[in-house]
C-alpha cells in the first residue's frame, strides 16, 4: 500500500478494503470500469484509497450513485460508507434508493458507531451503548437495516463481517453481480470508540445462515433479520425480476 | 472572577452549562462537535436541567429547536460547515417565526473541497437568513457573546435568533485564559426566560408557520427588518452593560488604534490578535496603521463603520471568505457600501485570505499594512494564493 492511510491500525475499515479488491479482481474489473461513491466518515474514505471515485458529502452518496449509474450504465457503481452516514444523516435517501432499485451495490461498513466525528452514537448503536455525548446509554431500539430492507422488497439483502474476509468477499461480488440494488451491511469493529463491539463479540454474536436457507423466500428472511439474538451473515434476501431504475434496453 | 484555562469550545460549553437551556438539539461535526459533547456531560452530570436531544442530521437539530422554541424554551445548539449548510432550510424559519434561538458555531469552510478548518464561508452563506450574527477574537470573547446574545435575542425589540462564531481550530482547540461569571452571578443577569407566544399556553391557543401569499406575507417580513435594525441599538445596549457590570464593555465594534490611523485594516475574528502585534509594530516605527475590528456583521452597522473609517487614507478590508460574487468578499463589498456617502473616499481594496485554514501570520498582516496604499482603489487581491 503505497498511500497513507488515516485509519487506526487495527480498525476492520482495513480488512474491509482488502476485501473488496480482491472481490474485484476476480469479477475482472478495473479502476476504469468502477466508480465508488461515498460520503463523508471513515468508512467514507475508502475511495481514496482505490483510485476510482466520487467523493461526496455526508449522507449523500446514494443519490449521486445512482446517476451515475443511469448515465453510465456500463460502470459498476458502489456507494459505501459508515452506519451513521448511510442510515442516519442519509436515511431516507436508502429507503428511497431501495424502492427505485438502480443497479448498484451498497456496502455500508457498519461500526455501530461514529468513528470520524469520535465516538457519538450511530443509528446503530445497541441500547445502552454509552458515548460521550449518549452518556447513560443510547435509549433507542437500534436501527435494523437487514429488516428494514427486506420490507421493503429490496432486491438483494446480504449482512457481513469484516473480519471473515473469504464469505464478506463472496457476498460482495454476489452483490456486485446481482442486477438491481443490492445492500451489503458489513459488520465492523471500530477499535477506537467501540470498546463493546470488538472483534471478539462480532466473534461470539454472529452466525452464518443455514445452506438450506432460501433467498426467495421473503417471509424466512424478515424472521432471520428480525432475529436480536445474534445477528445472522449472509444473502438474507433476493428479489428476482424487480424492475431496474434507468436500465437501457441492449 | 473565576479565572480559567479553556479552549473556545469549552469556553461556549461553560456559558451554555452557567445558561441552563431548556433544550439543547444538535449533530456532532468538526471543530464545534466538542460544544455539545462537553455539554452533553453537563446533563449527564445532572449540571444542568437541559432535555438534549441527539438527533440524526443537522436538519433535525434546528428543526427540533425551531419546535422546542416555539412551545416556549430556551433553546440553544451548536454547528460548524456543513452542517450549518444544512441547517440552511430552517435558519429562515427560526427567524421568521422570531424565535430567539442562540447558535454556537465554530467557522468551518465549506466543501468543496472538503476541507475542516477554519474561513468564514459558512457564517457568511446564511448571513441573510434573519439571524444575528457575533464573530469573537478570542475565547473570552465567544464566552462573553454567548451570554449576552441570550439577552440579546430575548429582548422584545429583537426576539430573532442570533449565532456567536469562533474560528475553527484556532480559537475552537486553542487553550486561553479566561475570565467566567459566578453561576449565580449569570443566573440573575440572564433572568427568567419570559415566554412569547408559546405553543404550550392552553390559554391563548395561536398557529405558527401558517400559509402567508401575496396579502400578508410582506407585512410580515417586515417587522423582521425593523427587529433586525433596532437589534443594533439592543446589542449595544447590552454589550456596555455587561461592561458595567463585569469590566468587559462591548460594542458593535472595535476601534484599535484607528482614531489617528491613515492606512488602517478591516477584520474579523481571530486575525483581529494577530493584527494589533502588526500595528504596535507599525505605530512603534512611526506609521500611522490601525484597525476596526468588526464584531457584530448582522445587523451590519453601517453607519458606525463609516463613522470611525471617516479621514482614513487607505483600507484594506480583510475577508476570511469568498462569495464568488465577482465584487470581493462579502464584509467588503459591505464595508465598501457602507462608505458611499463618505466626503474623501479611502484607497480601499479589499484581501481574501486564509480560505480553508491557510495560514495568516504577521509578516503577511505586514505586507498588508505596506502595500495597500499604493494599490488602485476597489483592487480584490487573492492573498498568498498560488498559481
Ligand atoms: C452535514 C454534516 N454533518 C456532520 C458531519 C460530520 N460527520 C462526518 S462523518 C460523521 C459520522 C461518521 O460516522 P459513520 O458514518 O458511521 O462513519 P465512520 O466514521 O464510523 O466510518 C459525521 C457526523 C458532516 N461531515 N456533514
Amino acid at each position: 500500500m503505497d498511500k497513507n492511510i488515516a485509519w487506526c491500525p487495527g480498525c476492520g475499515n482495513f480488512g474491509i478494503l482488502n476485501t473488496l479488491k480482491q472481490a474485484l479482481a476476480e469479477l475482472n474489473l478495473k479502476p476504469q470500469d468502477i466508480c465508488l461513491v461515498s460520503g463523508i466518515g471513515q468508512a467514507a474514505k475508502i475511495p481514496h484509497y482505490l483510485d476510482c471515485f466520487f467523493n461526496g458529502l455526508h449522507g449523500r452518496a446514494l443519490p449521486s450513485a445512482t446517476a451515475i449509474k443511469a448515465v453510465n450504465p456500463k460502470l459498476t457503481v458502489i456507494a459505501e460508507s459508515g452506519d451513521g452516514d448511510m442510515y442516519g444523516e442519509g436515511g431516507k435517501h436508502f429507503i428511497h434508493t431501495i424502492r427505485r432499485n438502480p443497479d448498484i451495490t451498497n456496502l455500508v461498513h457498519n461500526n455501530m458507531v461514529y468513528g470520524l466525528t469520535k465516538g457519538q452514537a450511530s443509528p446503530t448503536s445497541q441500547c445502552g451503548f454509552m458515548t460521550p455525548v449518549q452518556v447513560s446509554g443510547v435509549s433507542e431500539m437500534p436501527f435494523n437495516p437487514i429488516a428494514v430492507a427486506i420490507s421493503l422488497d429490496a432486491s438483494f439483502v446480504a449482512r457481513a463481517f469484516s473480519a471473515d474476509i473469504e464469505q464478506t468477499k463472496e457476498i460482495i461480488k454476489a452483490a456486485i453481480q446481482h442486477p438491481g440494488y443490492a445492500l451489503v451491511d458489513i459488520l465492523q469493529p471500530c477499535v477506537s470508540f467501540n470498546k463493546v463491539n470488538t472483534y471478539q463479540w462480532f466473534k461470539d454474536n454472529t452466525y452464518y445462515l443455514e445452506k438450506e436457507h432460501n433467498p426467495c423466500d421473503r417471509q424466512a428472511a424478515l424472521k432471520w433479520a428480525l432475529e436480536n439474538e445474534k445477528f445472522a451473515l449472509g444473502i438474507f434476501y433476493k428479489s428476482e425480476g424487480k424492475q431496474v431504475f434507468a436500465a437501457k434496453e441492449e | 472572577m473565576p479565572v480559567l484555562a479553556r479552549t473556545g469550545n469549552e469556553a461556549m460549553a461553560e456559558a451554555m452549562r452557567q445558561i441552563n437551556p431548556d433544550v439543547v438539539a444538535a449533530y456532532p461535526i468538526s471543530p464545534a462537535t466538542e460544544v455539545v459533547m462537553i455539554f452533553s456531560k453537563f446533563v449527564a452530570d445532572g449540571l444542568v436541567d437541559t432535555e438534549f436531544v441527539a438527533v440524526e442530521s443537522e436538519h433535525s437539530a434546528m428543526s427540533a429547536c425551531v419546535g422546542a422554541a416555539s412551545a416556549g424554551c430556551r433553546v440553544m445548539t451548536g454547528t460548524s460547515s456543513q452542517g450549518l449548510q444544512l441547517m440552511s432550510e430552517i435558519l429562515p424559519i427560526a427567524s421568521a417565526l422570531r424565535q430567539p434561538i442562540v447558535l454556537c458555531e465554530v467557522n468551518r469552510a465549506l466543501s468543496g473541497p472538503i476541507n475542516i478548518h477554519c474561513d468564514h464561508s459558512d457564517t457568511m452563506a446564511v448571513r441573510d437568513f434573519g439571524w444575528l450574527q457575533i464573530f469573537s477574537e478570542n475565547a473570552q470573547e465567544a464566552y462573553d457573546s454567548v451570554l449576552q446574545m441570550i439577552k440579546i435575542v430575548e429582548d422584545v425589540k429583537v426576539r430573532l435568533p442570533g449565532m456567536v462564531t469562533t474560528d475553527g481550530f484556532i480559537i475552537s482547540h486553542c487553550m486561553e485564559k479566561i475570565e467566567t461569571l459566578e453561576d449565580a452571578e449569570v443566573k440573575t443577569y440572564l433572568g427568567e426566560h419570559k415566554k412569547m407566544n408559546s405553543t404550550l399556553d392552553l390559554t391563548k391557543p395561536i398557529t405558527l408557520g401558517s400559509l402567508d401569499l401575496q396579502d400578508y406575507y410582506f407585512e410580515h417580513r417586515m417587522p423582521m427588518a425593523q427587529a433586525m435594525i433596532e437589534a443594533k441599538e439592543v446589542i449595544l445596549k447590552v454589550g456596555q452593560e455587561f461592561g458595567a457590570k463585569y469590566g468587559r464593555p462591548y460594542g458593535l465594534l472595535e476601534k484599535y488604534k484607528l482614531d489617528d490611523a491613515e492606512v488602517a485594516i478591516v477584520a474579523m475574528g481571530s486575525t483581529c490578535g494577530t493584527a494589533r502585534v502588526v500595528i504596535d509594530e507599525l505605530r512603534e516605527k512611526g506609521i500611522k496603521a490601525g484597525m476596526l475590528k468588526l464584531r457584530v456583521f448582522r445587523p451590519f452597522p453601517a453607519a458606525e463603520v463609516a463613522e470611525v473609517l471617516a479621514g482614513v487614507k487607505s483600507i484594506a478590508v480583510l475577508d476570511r471568505s469568498d462569495s464568488l460574487s465577482s465584487q470581493g468578499g462579502p464584509l467588503y463589498t459591505e464595508v465598501r457600501s457602507a462608505l458611499y456617502d463618505a466626503k474623501t473616499k479611502p484607497v480601499l481594496s479589499n484581501y481574501i485570505y486564509g480560505l480553508g485554514g491557510r495560514e495568516i501570520n504577521l509578516e503577511d498582516l505586514r505586507q498588508i499594512f505596506s502595500e495597500q496604499k499604493s494599490n488602485q482603489s476597489g483592487k480584490i487581491v487573492y492573498f498568498g494564493v498560488r498559481e
